[in-house]
């Protein structure tokens, strides 16, 4: 592999910029006469716009202008919109509702923008829309997806009666109530997938640059997928055709889903920027994005799980209520559904599996992905089923998962997912044996005796990733396609510069793709620059999310690395007078097989450049791309064990030891899949033990701030122990999984499995604050 | 934050003539409450009269069974002091447990008495030390400064300059941290004064503010141990209830902080 080949360590590149502060992020940028926006948004949940009177902030110092949501509708730009169309069991498509960016006539969630005032500093901005008078007359508001299906409820959109987007089924009913009819064994649960807010370091911001004699707009955003924005912004939104928008997405501090979907932020900027004549600047705080980043999660489910008398699994039954919030965020409709619904198999084999999804409106911020997006709502709910299963089997909760793992792989579940490859024994046996399983009644024990309760936790999870193949995913309802592009252009001194439709925002791409490079040219790290976030530099892309980047993104650049080479080979052999076919690339030279005859690779590219010495007919010049359509989504799995121990007198859960066994694939640069992992765990154990977005019934926010929402910090979490099992993804050349979203999928139901193991009482929803799991204990 | 204007102030007497010249002003001590609810526009002072460099305001003494700390001393000052450390380790504790590193480097005592946060830490120190708040004007004892959220017995304009804590016979403090803010979502503070009264306070847990836990006190008198408190039942009524702890949740918290700050007192 060499020292920055693949399967290297290699210290992350981009760090030396982020840790000295020399990271370039939208606010960062600051262009010639640019203004400022604050929006004015709705403080109530539900209401009427009656009128908005902007007559005395005008009149203060430094303003420009103030804009609202009619004035946007009369200029028809697009209402938002949401990309995957999902159909209702009786045939109809899903019921959506307006979205305009800013709201003419009805705000429907706290936080939703109504106007936009626009001025020579942010500050200014602020105090003219303290000025601006917003007349609301207010409505009835629902925030709770039981509330908002209930007859007489409050309606959020006359398009949607009963606030219900749709009804989804998946899976064959008829079969699931057979097996359910002659199981041995039924095992119930009802389940809360708690609200999250995503938090991402880095609030949301937007940059709006039009330009009116080429009239051309340029945005500079905080987006984890600038050419779909572009793509959106253009087909969608009325604002220009593509060639005459630019997105550009800099150095971008965090997205975890938030940063996929095109706010209504964005849109007002660069309608703005045409209309005021100036660039216009929007950053958002932190408060904005706890009221306007699109939450995560949010699902009640019940589900049954069929078991024969041997405890296999003979059929599963789910239903689950999603709540949307107050409108259909861009892939919104996805998650409790092909995102979700898709792995309810879990790693084991289950014959026959039925699941109904609600898609229900309410006055709350707008839901959409968040890291692992469906599968950890899929994953938490299997395991805790599993878990609930063993206890009330009286089994092993290790054995009741091994008597049900597939093992035999192609398998094709019920519920559409064919996985490739796992092997899920494997993962359980290196977790058991990183935590010491059998060692563990002793360890109870030795705790109770301190007057603790100590509990142990397993979760075995499957995800989908590397989305997707575009087919697949087009005959599912998907907008677009979910291919990658790459482009590899070497320099005549035989520098290269990688284009990736990938974005970076955290992930290292500018490490990890440029150790492809050096793994195969056998050229330093310090030789290789990865270019991307820029819809000017890059042809195009889908961007990164699901962890795809280096399932799809890499092999797309594999595929135009592999292009580049043979070009190169040609050019090698040509000037080694030997045969192409004898050519091989070793430590950055091409040689000739079996001989001293070599040509280093600069000189190829040189050789390329001035074309003084080309074979016959080539066209000069080294430089290549391709575009990848993955097979098959790649489907990473692990075991997860958590170890803890409950304070009875205060219900504080503290960690002993939290393993993960992971099977990623082939592991690029195993540090970074580390910090992945590290990552993702925080945030699974943040909604396990801390994170819940909480609205009271009439849908105003309680946790808009840090004082109120518990984001995790270092002292909440365990020191990880992390060990990886490997079977190598047939469906892409680099057997490559992806790795970004695992910890977030697995960790809550270990938690939450070994609380409820130490208390001794299973029913126990997320977040298990103290005074929950206090609570939990005393209850009679 | 809106437009305001800043004063550094001297002299505690400079500190009182800038206020009385100003149309709604506020002193400034470390600025750990002050300056966010700035940032956000909850708070739009005229002026802000900044204290943190007036010396007189500066340092720990020792004098005899009176450990007497300054108005303006921060945290970190306080819970490195030796003094404090020998004869109140149970401030310098609740000191190191308060915030972060970065609320202990600016934070102050004064400015978390005045401020009488229903969840900060110091009033329950006060009030269970039988501590005495100095000013420019008068001293006030714990037990009438805090009148509860968010409210004191200062008067417009008056700065406090210093506390004085008669050093206890043992003392301990134990809190549940808020899960979000870190605040305490109840923290107790027991003492037993040289003269053998038993005083106990309770933060975070009271819709009045920091209070004293007559049944906590009348437990242990005679029985000064952890197992004394066993029998006690705290009533909810009156406590504080929010997302992160029931009423019946903080008026378990009092109990098993009493009974741990009982055990680290010794």
């Amino acid at each position: 592999m060499g020292v920055e080949g693949i399967g290297a360590r290699v210290v992350r590149k981009e760090d030396k910029r982020f840790i000295t502060g020399k990271g370039r992020y939208v606010d960062d940028i600051k262009l010639l006469g640019m203004t400022h926006a604050h929006f004015i948004r709705s403080p109530h949940a539900h209401a009427k716009v009656k009128g908005i009177n902007s007559a005395e902030a005008l009149k203060m110092p430094g303003v420009v202008a103030v804009l609202t949501g009619q004035e946007i509708v009369d200029d028809k730009v697009g209402n938002l919109i949401c990309g995957w169309a999902i159909t209702s069991k009786d045939g109809s498509p899903m019921k959506m509702g307006a979205w305009p960016a800013m709201a003419p006539e009805t705000v429907r969630f706290v936080g939703q923008a109504v106007a936009v005032v626009i001025a020579e500093s942010k500050n200014l901005a602020r105090d003219a829309a303290e000025a601006v008078v917003v007349e609301y007359e207010e409505l009835p508001a629902v925030a709770d997806v039981h509330a908002a299906i209930k007859s007489g409820a409050p309606q959020l959109h006359p398009e949607a009666s009963g606030n219900q987007v749709y009804d989804w089924v998946i899976g064959d009913e008829g079969a699931t109530d057979a097996a359910f009819a002659k199981a041995a064994n039924v095992v119930k649960l009802d389940v809360t997938n708690n609200r999250l807010a995503p938090n991402a370091m880095e609030p949301r911001a937007a940059i709006a640059d039009y330009d009116a004699a080429e009239e051309h707009f340029t945005l500079y955003t905080t987006s984890q997928n600038p050419h779909v924005a572009r793509l959106v912004l253009s087909a969608f939104y009325n604002i220009a055709p593509e060639h005459k928008l630019r997105v550009i997405a800099p150095d971008v501090g965090g997205g975890f889903g938030s940063k996929i979907f095109i706010y209504p932020e964005e849109m007002v900027a660069l309608w703005a920027s045409k209309k005021v004549g100036r660039p216009v600047k929007w950053t958002g705080d932190r408060t904005e994005a706890f009221l306007t980043d699109a939450h995560g999660r949010d699902h009640v489910t019940h589900a049954e799980m069929a078991f024969d008398a041997n405890n296999k699994i003979t059929g599963l039954k789910v239903k689950t209520y999603a709540n949307f919030g107050a409108y259909m965020s861009l892939f919104s409709s996805s998650v409790p559904t092909y995102l979700y619904a898709t792995l309810l198999s879990g790693q084991y084999n289950i014959p026959a599996i039925h699941a109904e999804v609600i898609g229900v409106y309410t006055n709350t911020t707008p839901v959409d992905a968040y890291r692992g997006a469906g599968r950890p709502e899929a994953s938490y709910l299997i395991e805790r089923l599993m878990e609930t299963a063993a206890r009330q089997l009286k089994v092993d909760p290790t054995a009741l998962r091994r008597t049900n793992f597939i093992t035999q792989f192609p398998h094709q579940t019920p519920v559409i997912m064919a996985y490739d490859t796992g092997d899920f024994n494997a993962s359980l046996d290196a977790a058991m044996k990183a935590i010491d399983y059998d060692g563990f009644a002793g360890r109870k024990a030795k705790a109770k005796a301190d007057g603790k309760l100590r509990g142990i936790g397993v979760s075995c999870y499957i995800e989908a990733c590397g989305i997707a193949p575009s087919k697949a995913v087009g005959s599912l309802g998907a907008g677009v396609g979910l291919w990658e592009s790459a482009e590899v252009r070497v320099n005549p001194v035989g520098t290269i510069e990688v284009l990736t439709g990938s974005h970076s925002h955290g992930q290292g791409h500018e490490t990890t793709f440029c150790q492809l490079v050096a793994e195969r040219l056998g050229v330093p790290i310090s030789q290789v620059s990865i270019v991307h976030g820029d819809t000017d530099k890059v042809q195009f892309g889908m961007g990164t999310y699901g962890s795809r980047s280096a399932a799809v993104g890499l092999t797309a650049i594999l595929k135009a690395m592999e292009k580049m080479e043979s070009k190169a080979k040609k050019i090698a052999a040509h000037a080694l007078e030997a045969s192409e076919g004898d050519i091989v690339i070793e430590n950055g030279e091409f040689k000739v097989a079996g001989t001293d005859k070599a040509i280093a690779f600069p000189m190829v590219a040189l050789a390329a450049y001035t074309a003084h010495n080309l074979p016959d007919g080539m066209e000069p010049g080294l430089k290549e791309s391709a575009f990848y359509d993955p097979t098959n989504f790649t489907f990473p799995a692990g075991a997860y064990i958590c170890e803890l121990e409950v304070d009875p007198g205060t219900g504080k859960t503290s960690f002993v030891n939290f393993v993960a066994a992971d099977d990623f694939g082939r592991l690029i640069n195993p540090m970074i899949v580390e910090g992945q992992v590290h990552g993702g765990l925080a945030q699974g154990i943040g909604q396990a033990l801390l994170e819940h977005a909480i609205y009271d019934a009439s849908g105003q926010p309680i946790t808009a701030s840090f004082m109120d929402y518990s984001m995790p910090r270092a002292d909440d979490l365990p020191s990880f122990n992390l060990s990886h099992t490997t079977t190598l993804c047939p469906g892409n050349p680099l057997g490559i999984k992806g790795c970004g979203e695992a910890g977030a999928i697995g960790a809550s139901a270990a938690v939450i499995n070994a609380i409820t193991d130490a208390i001794g009482k299973n029913n126990l929803e997320m977040p298990a604050t103290p005074d929950r799991v206090w609570r939990t204990i005393h209850a009679a | 934050m809106y437009q305001t204007i800043y004063h550094r102030a001297s002299s505690v007497d400079e500190a009182v003539s800038l206020f009385g010249k100003s149309s709604e002003a506020k002193f400034l001590a470390g600025g750990q409450t002050l300056l966010p609810v700035m940032k956000q526009r909850l708070a739009s002072p005229s002026d802000v009269i900044d204290l943190g460099k007036i010396k007189e305001l500066q340092g720990v003494e020792l004098s005899g069974d009176v450990l007497t700390i300054k108005a303006g001393t921060t945290y970190f000052d306080i819970m490195q002091n030796a003094d404090v450390k020998k004869v109140i380790p149970a401030i310098a504790y609740l000191t190191s447990v308060l915030g972060d590193p970065a609320v202990r480097y600016r934070g102050t005592i004064g400015g978390s008495i005045a401020n009488n946060d229903p969840a900060a830490d110091y009033p329950a120190a006060l009030l269970a030390l039988g501590a005495t708040v100095k000013t420019n004007k008068r001293s006030i004892s714990a037990d009438d400064f805090f009148q509860g959220l968010f409210t004191t017995a200062l008067e417009d304009g008056e700065i406090i300059t210093a506390v004085s804590f008669p050093v206890p016979a043992k003392a301990g403090y134990e809190k549940m941290r808020h899960p979000a803010s870190r605040f305490a979502l109840t923290g107790v503070f027991v003492a037993q004064t040289k003269s053998g009264e038993i005083r106990v306070a309770a933060t975070g847990a009271s819709q009045s503010g920091v209070m004293r836990v007559p049944a906590i006190e009348a437990a242990l008198k005679g029985n000064w141990s952890p197992s004394a408190i066993d029998g006690v039942s705290i009533s909810a009524s009156n406590l504080l209830a929010d997302i992160h702890g029931t009423a019946e949740y903080r008026a378990n918290l009092i109990k098993v902080m009493a009974q741990r700050a009982v055990a680290a007192a010794g």
